[in-house]
């Protein structure tokens, strides 16, 4: 990273972006809708990369911050009929402030302590959900209707229900997402998070607040994991107490470590990646899962770093 | 072996390879033709095509596996009759491992990769839910067999149809007159603490108040519980009947605690057969249950006064007399849900062929000539009971089976009249856009 010229780094990124771009054209329609997914889902693997790829900080509870999205944007437009921006904030503002309650609580651990105590958290707020079931829909969820997924801006209107608008609005906020969390990685910030993965004290020692450093950045990945629920509640119309089970706590991590730790593009490598060998698989046999786990657990033997993780280390030194 | 004419050796051939491939393009031509001219002279004979969305995986799989079953002999039945408007019907089959995500990518992957013409077979409310969405994005009509409310509310939308099973308002509210007249008036309720057992804690209660009869506790059980003998104390002295609900694995542990509580001198037990689907009765530690009763869909066990229409369906499906797989007594069916497969794809036949269903072009067409269906009557193609449904809400409703376990098998000592289970509709799809 340290030889990379940001010129290349960034033409990548946006190369990126264009040949997504580029695939709303091309792709059939069946592969237009799960990569609109796959990218919604990647922003919430970005979200937790932050923390575990940069900071080091191994969470077990990242679920709640993607239903707190979901639920913040889906419950406002189910219930209260809010339209589609403001209750994309709302999700948002949900998932930021319930990271930074449950960040000034749980960095109070760390390690093994920190993933014990954030998996708790995420276990209660997945009760909490069934428990307001009677606002929530529980365990079966709700149905956003399509008449109140549409973006109205000025005279024109955007129904999030159409495939290439919905692709497009979740491209944005893929792109969106993917560029800041670059200029967060290649920001003095960023170089503290990674200073304080590799050694805390040291940091600590030259002077930095690295507890305030990672509870900015747990506050930050909390947003970014509740902008993907809160886009996946108003692009796909369900909201459902699944998304904050303990499954989609571990889904994140397991895209992070395929597509590598600490690489800007590995979150989206990583969600692409699983997404299509479970689709791929799943048409052929019922035991997808085991070929699924195969092929995590050879992933792990000879590309330890993750793919795009293992290509920065061999041939790539400069990818961020 | 010698060839002095050189008229086995390759080598000396003159057979290019680009004359090569010019053959095996025109073989391959000649060969794919026939088929060709036959499909474009007749597209209205290619197979009607349905998109099977399979509990194979998850939660869902030991009733995924039946309805897989149940439908393919719905399908068989339905071919070997000349199929649907004289056209073939194919499944085409997708797990979504009971997960509701997974669920709406699946009925994208049929609308949009395998362009079936409807999709068709989901039980688990949650999954039902989650597709909802795509389905009515897709504009594809899209039958679920799930029992839930879900449909009946009107919160989904156009595309979705209940039309093989009754929704379980409908069934709860139609168990509450036996109850009260049979088995008592004062009743205790013990149910999951999810949407399946919100169901019965917000149905009964008013149900059974129009009976005369009163719920007087309800007592309920959180999903993670795998011991139960402390919410027994809960449980009012002066209740004579207890309502039971309890579903997945821990029923066992339950039935075998309650047994525990109360020995011999217990209050009547009523509950849901969906607690014992694909369950033998005569597991240890049911034994508890014997001369407690049970809601039943459609019956497990062979009845004496069976129609014929019913002995057909069971033979057909591959069932025997106690509800399991012909040839593996261990094999125990979901038979009080699965019938609902079974006559959901003959209501199918119905609509589209009421429809002129000829392609995707008329999936509007078949939800409108879905709405106007009536009633099913009793018969092999509805072999539960008769049905009357309701368009606007999308939703069927037939007869309820009351059974008593009796010697180790369920006896139905009563069936309920539709119009037990009738409601007011709580809205009207045909008033959304196409």
């Amino acid at each position: 990273m340290r030889d990379a010229s940001p010129a290349k780094t960034y033409a990548l990124h946006i190369g990126v972006i264009a040949l997504l771009f580029a695939l709303n054209l091309v792709l059939p329609d069946y592969h237009q809708s799960l990569f609109a997914r796959i990218m919604a889902l990647a922003v919430f693997a970005m979200g937790y990369n932050l923390l575990f790829g940069y900071v080091g900080l191994l969470s077990l509870g990242h679920a709640m911050f993607f239903s707190a999205g979901l639920y913040g944007a889906g419950l406002t437009v189910y219930h209260l009929g809010w339209g589609v921006p403001e209750a994309f904030v709302a999700g948002v503002a949900c998932g930021a402030l319930l990271a930074l309650v449950i960040g000034l609580l749980a960095l109070r651990t760390s390690g093994v302590a920190f993933m014990i105590v954030t998996m708790m958290f995420a276990q209660v707020f997945y009760l909490l959900i069934l428990y307001f079931a009677a606002w929530t829909g529980g365990d079966q969820g709700l149905v956003i209707q399509q008449a109140s997924r549409v973006i109205a801006i000025g005279g024109a209107s955007f129904d999030l229900t159409d495939p290439t608008v919905r692709y497009m609005s979740a491209l944005a906020l893929f792109s969106i997402i993917l560029l800041v969390t670059l200029a967060v990685v290649r920001s003095r910030f960023g170089r503290v998070l990674v200073a304080i993965r590799e050694n805390e004290e040291r940091t600590k020692m030259l002077g930095y607040n690295t507890v305030a450093n990672k509870l900015a950045a747990v506050v930050a990945a909390g947003a970014i994991c509740a902008a993907s629920g809160a886009a996946y509640a108003l692009l796909f119309g369900y909201v459902g107490s699944g998304f904050a089970s303990v499954q989609y706590s571990i889904l994140p991590l397991l895209w992070v470590l395929l597509g590598g730790a600490a690489t800007t593009l590995g979150p989206l490598i990583g969600t692409l990646f699983m997404y299509y060998v479970t689709d791929i698989t799943s048409g052929f046999t019922s035991a997808y899962l085991l070929i699924v786990g195969v092929a995590l657990i050879l992933l792990v033997l000879f590309f330890p770093k993750g793919i795009l993780g293992s290509i920065r280390e061999r041939w790539l030194r400069w990818l961020p | 072996m010698a060839d002095k004419n050189g008229f086995f050796d390759l080598s000396k051939t003159t057979l290019s390879r680009r004359t090569a491939l010019k053959g095996i393009a025109a073989g391959a031509g000649l060969a794919l033709a026939p088929g060709f001219v036959r499909y474009s002279q007749a597209q209205s004979s290619a197979p009607i095509r349905i998109g099977f969305q399979s509990h194979r995986t998850g939660i869902g799989a030991a009733y995924g596996r039946w309805y897989e079953k149940t439908s393919a002999a719905a399908v068989k039945a339905i071919n070997d009759a000349g199929g649907i408007s004289g056209r073939k019907v194919e499944l085409v089959i997708e797990d979504d491992g009971t997960d509701p995500a997974r669920g709406a990518e699946v009925v994208n992957k049929f609308a949009k990769q395998h362009k079936t013409d409807i999709v068709f077979g989901t039980l688990f409310s949650h999954v039902v839910i989650g597709s909802a969405p795509a389905a009515g994005e897709n504009k594809i009509p899209y039958f679920v067999v799930s029992e839930g409310h879900h449909v009946a509310s009107t919160k989904l939308n156009r595309y979705v149809f209940q039309p093989g099973i009754t929704d379980v308002k409908s069934q709860i509210q139609s168990m509450a007159p036996w109850i009260a007249a049979n088995a008592g008036k004062k009743v205790t309720q013990i149910f999951p603490d999810f949407a399946f057992g919100y169901d019965h804690r917000d149905y009964l209660p008013p149900a059974l108040k129009a009976q005369g009869a009163d719920v007087i506790a309800q007592i309920a059980i959180p999903p993670t519980e795998s011991s139960f003998t402390k919410y027994f104390p809960q449980i009012p002295a002066e209740t004579e009947v207890i309502y039971h609900v309890m579903v997945g694995p821990a029923v066992l542990t339950f039935v075998k605690e309650l047994g525990e509580f109360y020995g011999s001198q217990r209050p009547q037990l009523f509950g849901f057969i969906d607690s014992l689907e694909a369950v033998d009765i005569n597991s240890p530690g049911l034994e508890f249950l014997d001369g407690s009763h049970f809601w039943e869909g459609s019956p497990r066990y062979a009845q004496p006064d069976d129609s014929a229409a019913q002995k057909a369906y069971r033979a057909a499906v591959g069932i025997d007399d106690n509800g399991a797989a012909v040839g593996d007594p261990k094999d125990v069916s979901t038979a009080a849900h699965m019938f609902g497969c079974w006559e959901t794809l003959y209501v199918v036949k119905k609509a589209m062929e009421d429809a002129g269903y000829k392609g995707p072009e008329d999936r509007a067409k078949l939800v409108e000539a879905t709405e106007a269906l009536k009633e099913f009557a009793e018969g092999p193609e509805h072999p539960q009971g008769p049905k009357t449904f309701n368009g606007k809400i999308h939703q069927c409703f037939g007869i309820q089976n009351i059974s008593k376990v009796e010697g180790g098998k369920l006896k139905v000592v009563h069936k309920t009249k539709i119009e037990d289970g009738l409601y007011e509709p709580e809205g009207d799809y045909t008033k959304q856009a196409l």
